[in-house]
């Protein structure tokens, strides 16, 4: 069963084609990850999908439902968290919870079990604005699954957390892919969502560049992999004949090598015994970026 | 039902966490009452002053009257230098049946209301004298209740416009903040209608313009104030109601233009300030010229005033809310029309 299905959409604002003919399905159940640079259109083809902008054309479709114009069907099986986080003013945690919640009739004891699904239990009489940047934005992800929706909109869930808050946050969205959610999420960071997502939407300038598996997408572009020696282990001479090398070079630290054939290359490096300081670091998504745009990715 | 109920909840526990909303709504008009109330306090029972020297039936007379604050002197003459210092209005020197009024020509006016009331006492002291029945007896009572005093006019006033304060500030900030914090993209994907996000708050809003009423009325019935509330006074209650309504959808209309809460709160206070003057909250608009009364005739804090002075103090039962509440009412209907036509769900 598809949750989403977008077909074509575009939305322009004057002369900025601000989404320029989007189109991807989502499965059930699926993690889906929209990534790109700021201003890339991630939040608006995301709003138009959620049925909160309507598109100059294209058509979408969400559990077979149209969302735009505001469909009542609909809106109790989604759940959106806007860029923004959008909070009721002097509330509690609790009690914004309990009021997104009695939106869509839910009893006010399910705060609760939501407040501690992401972790806010012990924050649970704060106010909203005496939260931390991370609490907000769990607490904004409690208020979008409040009412159990099939399909949720995450829009940036993981902006501006330090690393420890993000890798929190990805426990919590892990659970709830593990509860049966369909995730459709946009992100800058391209390490996270390699981690998180089944498969990835790669946008720039309002256009889907690449979409697939992320492993799919790495592997494809056959890249070499990098392996960095410390320096002294192995000389620049030696490495740049060892079968399957591509390409070495050294500097004051270390030593690197290229290749397309990694196993061949560390197989050998282990027969001689000359491990030291080994990295290896294959490539990422933010090389399939480099090679879609011609650029370095910047978040 | 259910999302009504809980989201008034919310807004009412909202509204009496944020301090500075408290203080406009319930301390700000309150100081208004406080301080014009102790002003004007004594302004209705102003009695005449004057100097006298000696004693008699008159005097006593004069001294039970209530008329008079009298000044006792044993030496004319230092009486006679008070008047002329301008410090009293007028010295009476009594010989025995010989009564000499002493008054300075530099204040006609008081001189002119001593002479006559004084006239009037001479004139009765001497019908009562002969023994005979007066040939023509006047009694005089003020047509208004005997007790209006200035806090029975500042009272209503002051309430109408600390109810036109909150209602507008609270329509305008809580849509401008709900804009600009996405509150409001973010309910229109639930599955509520926006009619009952908005009627939740405007429940507050009532609910508050009625506490006002009973915050008000109560500190200017301390003995301080001396409030007394007559008729039926509970008529004031479906006024507050209607008075709520007309300015919530003032404070809609404001909000939907103003793109930041500082602008929203100007806006209001430029609605609002104008509107409390030129319709007798502070000081009556009888006085003022003719056009003044003209706009002062189109704005519906005028009509909730008149109301809120005729079932409060005036006495007046309830064919005296026909005129302000077809006022309100219709203010209401046209302003929330065009507010719904301008209405924005984000910027
Ligand atoms: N309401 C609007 N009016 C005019 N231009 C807009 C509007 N909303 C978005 N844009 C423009 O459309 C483009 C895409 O914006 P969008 O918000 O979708 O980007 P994004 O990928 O979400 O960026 P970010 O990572 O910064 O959130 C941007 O150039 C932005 O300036
Ligand atoms: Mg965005």
């Amino acid at each position: 069963m598809t949750a989403v299905e977008v077909d074509d959409i575009r939305k322009s604002y004057g002369e900025l084609k601000a989404v320029d003919g989007v189109s991807f399905t989502v499965a059930e159940g699926e993690f889906f990850g929209i990534l790109g640079p700021n201003g890339a259109g991630k939040t608006t083809t995301l709003e138009i999908v959620e049925g909160l902008r309507r598109p100059d054309s294209g058509s979408v479709r969400l559990l077979g439902e149209q969302p735009w114009p505001r469909n009542q069907r609909l809106l109790p099986r989604i759940g959106v968290q806007l860029q923004a986080s959008s909070f009721f003013e002097k509330l509690t945690a609790k009690e914004q919870l309990q009021t997104f919640g009695s939106l869509y009739g839910v009893s006010a004891g399910k705060a609760a079990e939501y407040l501690e699904l992401v972790g806010l239990t012990d924050k649970a009489n704060e106010q909203e604005n005496k939260l931390s940047g991370g609490q907000r934005q769990r607490l904004s992800i409690a208020c979008a699954l409040v009412h159990d929706p099939d399909i949720v909109f995450l829009d940036e869930p993981t902006a501006a957390l330090d690393p420890q808050a993000r890798r929190n946050l990805w426990d919590v969205l892990r659970e709830i892919q593990k509860r049966g959610k369909t995730i459709v999420y946009t992100t800058h960071y391209l390490d996270e969502a390699e981690i998180l997502c089944d498969r990835v939407a790669i946008m720039d300038h309002g256009r889907i560049l690449a979409m697939d598996a992320p492993a799919v997408l790495v592997r494809g572009l056959d890249a070499p992999t990098h392996v960095t020696l410390q320096k002294g282990t192995l000389s620049l001479e030696d490495a740049s004949v060892l079968p399957g090398v591509d390409e070495s070079h050294e500097n004051e630290v270390s030593l690197s090598i290229s290749t397309r054939q990694p196993a061949k290359v560390l197989a050998t490096l282990a027969e001689r015994g000359a491990l030291d300081g080994l990295q290896v670091r294959t490539a990422t998504l933010e090389d399939v970026f480099l090679q879609l745009t011609g650029r370095e990715y910047r978040a | 039902m259910t999302a009504f109920k809980s989201l008034s909840g919310a807004m009412f526990k909202g509204f009496f966490r944020d301090r500075l909303s408290l203080f406009f709504t319930f301390l700000f008009p309150l100081m208004f009452l406080v301080i014009f109330g102790l002003l004007f306090r004594d302004a209705g029972a102003d009695k005449q002053k004057i100097a006298v020297v000696g004693d008699g039936p008159i005097v006593t007379a004069m001294e039970s009257s209530g008329i008079f604050e009298i000044q006792k002197f044993t030496d004319s003459s230092a009486a006679v230098a008070t008047v002329k210092a301008g410090d009293l209005p007028a010295a009476l020197i009594v010989h025995g049946s010989r009564l000499d009024l002493r008054f300075a020509a530099s204040d006609q006016q008081a001189a002119a209301v001593v002479n006559g009331i004084m006239n009037g006492f001479v004139d009765k002291a001497n019908v009562m004298a002969t023994g005979q029945q007066p040939a023509f007896e006047l009694s005089s009572e003020k047509v208004e209740d005997s007790s209006l005093k200035p806090i029975q006019f500042l009272t209503p006033g002051i309430l109408s416009w600390g109810v036109s304060i909150s209602a507008v500030f609270g329509a305008a900030l809580t849509l401008v903040s709900w804009r600009k914090k996405q509150v409001l993209r973010r309910i229109r994907l639930a599955p509520v209608s926006p009619t009952t996000v908005l009627s939740s708050r405007l429940l507050v809003s009532i609910g508050v313009a009625l506490l006002q009423g009973v915050v008000f009325v109560l500190v200017a019935s301390t003995p301080l104030f001396g409030l007394q509330l007559h008729g039926q006074w509970w008529l004031a209650i479906p006024l507050l109601m209607l008075g709520t309504l007309a300015f919530f959808s003032v404070g809609m209309l404001v909000g939907a233009f103003a793109k930041s809460e500082e602008a929203a709160s100007g806006a209001a206070n430029l609605v609002i300030m104008p509107m409390a003057f030129l319709s007798g909250t502070f000081f009556p608009v009888e006085n003022a010229p003719g056009w003044v009364q003209t706009v002062s005739k189109l704005l519906p804090l005028r009509h909730m005033n008149d109301g809120m002075l005729d079932v409060l103090v005036r006495g007046k039962g309830m064919e005296a809310l026909a005129v302000p509440a077809s006022v309100l009412i219709g203010f209401t209907l046209v302003v929330g029309f065009v507010a719904a036509r301008v209405f924005r769900w984000e910027d």
